[in-house]
């Protein structure tokens, strides 16, 4: 990996810098050859991640919230990591609909998965989570 | 950001939308449309979202639950203004199954 190739961005677990995230690894995916749509679907799979981090990660007490990105091989990698209260079953949090907090859609992660090309979350209760997703540039039609 | 105007045609709140809708605008956008119900004593609402520029699963849950409260008081909601760059989302959240959505013009 050289220099130019990643981006490293700590923010306190707050709910207006997730805005902030999507925005910092919107413009850094740019450097690939993304449509104006790809790097829209990048920016909410930010948003979601982000999010769970600030309102689940963190509910219990606030923390910093770590988005890494790189480029590797052609496409982007992207992780979320929260040193949070963990995930007590990662199969069930990913389900659809499925929230712990009311007027919440539970959608979060199948945003995530519809969004990238790969997804992965590991995660330890009391230790934290990270979510890790890849995406590679569709081949545009020429014109 | 969010901003959020509103005007009354016809027994109907229109509520322009405009900005981002995440996490930390949504409790905005609930308390607003609230008291702009509220203050102009209707239960139909119309969302125009042709300026909104960013939306992912908590705005969406932020509208579901507006169109929950006004169902449950007999009320109508319709959702207008929808743009290519949010409409991915829209449908993925199934939203349009429960919500009436309209096209913007053109977009």
């Amino acid at each position: 990996m050289n220099a130019a190739d990643y981006m490293i961005l700590e923010l306190p677990s707050r709910e207006d810098n997730v805005a902030l995230a999507r925005v910092v690894v919107g413009a850094f995916a740019a450097r690939l050859d993304f449509t104006l749509a790809e790097i829209e679907e990048i920016k909410v799979a930010v948003s979601e991640a982000v999010t769970n981090a600030v309102v689940h990660g963190y509910r219990e007490s606030p923390g910093v919230v770590r988005i890494q990105a790189h480029v590797d091989d052609g496409r982007l990698v992207v992780s979320v990591s929260d040193r949070g209260v963990g995930i007590e079953d990662i199969a069930q949090a990913r389900e659809p609909a499925f929230s712990t907090v009311p007027e919440r859609m539970g959608m979060g992660f199948a945003f995530m998965e519809s969004f990238s090309d790969e997804l992965s979350v590991e995660s330890m209760p009391g230790q934290g989570t990270t979510v890790r997703m890849t995406k590679r540039p569709q081949h545009r039609t020429v014109g | 950001m969010l901003k959020l105007s509103f005007r009354q045609d016809n027994g109907w709140l229109r509520a322009s939308v405009q900005g981002e809708l995440d996490v930390a605008s949504a409790p905005v956008f609930r308390a607003r449309i609230q008291e702009a119900l509220d203050e102009h004593q209707v239960r139909r609402l119309v969302l125009d979202l042709r300026d909104l520029t960013f939306i992912d699963s908590s705005g969406v849950g932020a509208i579901l639950g507006r169109y929950r409260q006004l169902a449950a008081l007999r009320g109508e909601m319709r959702v207008v203004g929808v743009s290519a760059r949010i409409r991915p989302v829209l449908e993925l959240s199934g939203l349009g199954r429960i919500v009436p959505l309209e096209r913007a013009q053109g977009r």
